[in-house]
């Protein structure tokens, strides 16, 4: 069953109608030629999601982001990488379920990929604790990155998680130290990184696996310091002002591009990544092998420099006239 | 009721500006007892929620502390609204508080140390970090690179700023990165976390220190415990995310009271900057082995 999103409503019916003319036209013959008829609702289908879909405001597409239909990590690795060999557990007694990592194929060249997993199924979800990382996740992450190093590999990693996980043992296992460590580590490690927000990007939870050369968005995907609800019931002291909060926190591909805070927005199938995980992939894969071809030629001791200059750089401040 | 206002004869006019109760023990204690003794409660120790400025008096010599980067404000990238335009409550803040954002920064001297220190300010829109804080500690950490003196960093703060978005996770990422420079100099960074630290604040730089020291009774954390107690629906231990639970855990390295910690830092920093830093000379040197050493057991 496919999950109806509010403002994808339309679209919905419209295609209900073109499915069923097909299938009428195909049981009988008694229906006539309707391909004319048909050729022309596909084609106002195709401009309403085109309309619908360029319009999306920050809430829409937080919903669009979390969408259950939307390819997730595994279905990346599936669609791009061949040969993915997962390896597990940050080696201090942690699993990490929230966070997959393995090697991998892109092309002729290994790499390693890293990404939350948030989970399909119930049972998945619940293994995966919906993609919130324990400090274990993190640590499990720095490790296979920290071997990508030593064995010169590229570094490849998808961000798509409401948070890091709040909980009792995640803080008496240092959820903020193993945050914060991946920052610190990531930013001098001498391969290349490329990070891919694919859905949601919450918070130091996303940012953990999130410094790198090139941080790519997805075109219907959210990065942001708080999630609507919680900027929400904390500004707005109501956790109804969601649409309100997504707005004000600026969290949608475009204002990052502007921002400069990300580099580039791949653009996913008309109406949405979930609506089609291979063509998405497709783009993601085309995406990737620009930006890795490019950071190839990149030695990595300016590797390392532009990365720090690129962070460095990040924040808006202004001298106050004193 | 500061000690020179007792001298020059300022007289309070409310019961409430001479006495105050201890948040912990509820013991009612005089303004100026309380201000004469740190800010820490006579009987039960606990640390009241020191003022910035406060805090740069109790850790640096006297006159020797030269504040930067005083100026910076936030531009509001974002153009942030939410009951109230984000501008205005900043506005309002900078005129109560007089300073332009959550951390005072600058250069000082420790019992004839010199030293960076940045300090947050809890009064400040509850010490969150936006752009200007992380900017002005990123520049800390290159002034103490660049002068080679090493650095003290004061957080008090609930974490990242919402209304600066994702400039201010980024200050996350600006931050630790700038301290990985650090590291590579060998130059001390010592992280003092004070109640509260919490959220992005803990999940950067405050946790990257090459040693973390609080102060007793400081609530430290990543998640809030509200959040933590609606996620697991279930209470939380007494004392959890506490300093001294932290200890416990094996996330911070000692738990420091108040009147003790410029002491302790100094004798700390002492000792970390008391390697030789040059190279030995000549005669000095091991000899090299000619011959491979015979093989050992394992």
């Amino acid at each position: 069953m496919v999950q109806i999103l509010e403002f994808e409503r339309e679209i919905f019916a419209l295609e209900t109608q073109i499915h069923d003319l097909v299938s009428l036209s195909n049981m009988y013959d008694s229906v006539g030629d309707i391909t004319d008829e048909i050729t022309k609702l596909k084609k106002k289908l195709r401009r309403m999601k085109h309309d619908v879909y360029s319009n999306l405001k920050g809430w829409d597409k937080t919903l669009v982001a979390r969408h259950p239909d939307r390819p997730h990590m595994l279905d990346y690795i599936k669609n791009i990488f061949s040969d993915f060999y997962e390896l597990h557990g940050d080696r201090h007694g942690g699993y990490g379920p929230s966070i997959v990592a393995g090697l991998a194929k892109f092309g002729d060249q290994s790499v390693m990929v890293v990404g939350h997993q948030k989970g399909r199924e119930m049972e998945e979800k619940i293994a995966r604790n919906f993609g919130m990382s324990q400090p274990s996740g993190y640590r499990k992450a720095l490790r296979l990155m920290r071997m990508a190093e030593k064995f010169s590999m590229p570094v490849i990693t998808f961000i798509d998680t409401p948070g890091a996980y709040p909980g009792v043992d995640a803080e008496e296992k240092g959820q903020s130290e193993a945050i914060a460590t991946n920052m610190f580590s990531m930013i001098q490690m001498r391969v290349p990184i490329i990070c891919v927000v694919i859905g949601e990007g919450g918070s130091g939870g996303a940012l953990a696996i999130g410094v790198g050369d090139r941080i790519l968005m997805l075109e219907h995907s959210v990065y942001s310091v708080i999630s609507p609800e919680g900027c929400a019931s904390i500004l707005w002291e109501d956790k109804n002002k969601t649409g309100q909060a997504a707005d004000a926190l600026c969290l949608t591909a475009n204002h990052l591009l502007k921002f400069e805070v990300i580099d580039q927005i791949v653009r996913e199938p008309l109406g949405g990544a979930h609506r089609n995980h291979k063509q998405a992939a497709i783009r993601l894969k085309k995406a990737l092998r620009t930006n890795l071809a490019e950071l190839r030629e990149i030695r990595p001791d300016e590797l390392v420099r532009l990365r720090e200059e690129k962070f460095r750089k990040m924040g808006e401040v202004v001298e106050a006239s004193a | 009721m500061s000690w020179l206002d007792k001298i020059i004869g300022k007289k309070p006019t409310k019961d409430e500006d001479l006495w105050v109760s201890c948040k912990k023990c509820k013991e009612q204690i005089y303004v100026s007892e309380l201000e004469d003794n740190l800010k820490v409660c006579p009987k039960c120790e606990y640390h009241f929620r020191l003022d910035a400025r406060q805090r740069i008096q109790m850790l640096i010599d006297p006159e020797s502390f030269i504040e930067h980067d005083q100026n910076l404000t936030s531009p509001d990238p974002l153009k942030f609204k939410d009951t109230k335009k984000y501008k205005e409550r900043m506005r309002a803040t900078i005129k109560k508080n007089q300073t332009n954002d959550a951390i005072i920064a600058g250069s000082g001297v420790m019992e004839g140390i010199s030293v960076e220190l940045a300090v947050f300010d809890f009064s400040f829109m509850g010490g969150s970090m936006g752009s200007v804080v992380g900017e002005k500690i990123t520049r800390s950490i290159e002034r103490a690179i660049e002068n080679h003196v090493p650095i003290i960093i004061v957080s008090c703060s609930g974490g990242a700023r919402m209304q600066e978005g994702i400039f201010s996770l980024m200050q996350m990422a600006k931050t630790s990165s700038a301290l990985q420079k650090l590291s590579e100099k060998k130059i001390p960074y010592i992280s003092i976390l004070t109640d509260p630290t919490m959220g992005g604040v803990s999940a950067s730089f405050s946790m990257l220190g090459d040693i973390i020291l609080a102060e007793p009774g400081a609530l430290i954390g990543f998640a809030g415990p509200r959040v933590i107690e609606q996620t697991i629906k279930q209470k939380l231990p007494k004392g959890f995310q506490r300093a001294e639970f932290q200890l416990e855990h094996g996330l911070i390295d000692d738990v420091v009271h108040r009147k003790d910690m410029k002491s302790t830092l100094v004798r700390l920093l002492n000792m970390l900057q008391n390697t030789p830093q040059e190279e030995p000379k000549e005669e000095e040197k091991i000899p090299k082995l000619t011959n491979p050493p015979e093989v050992l057991g394992a």
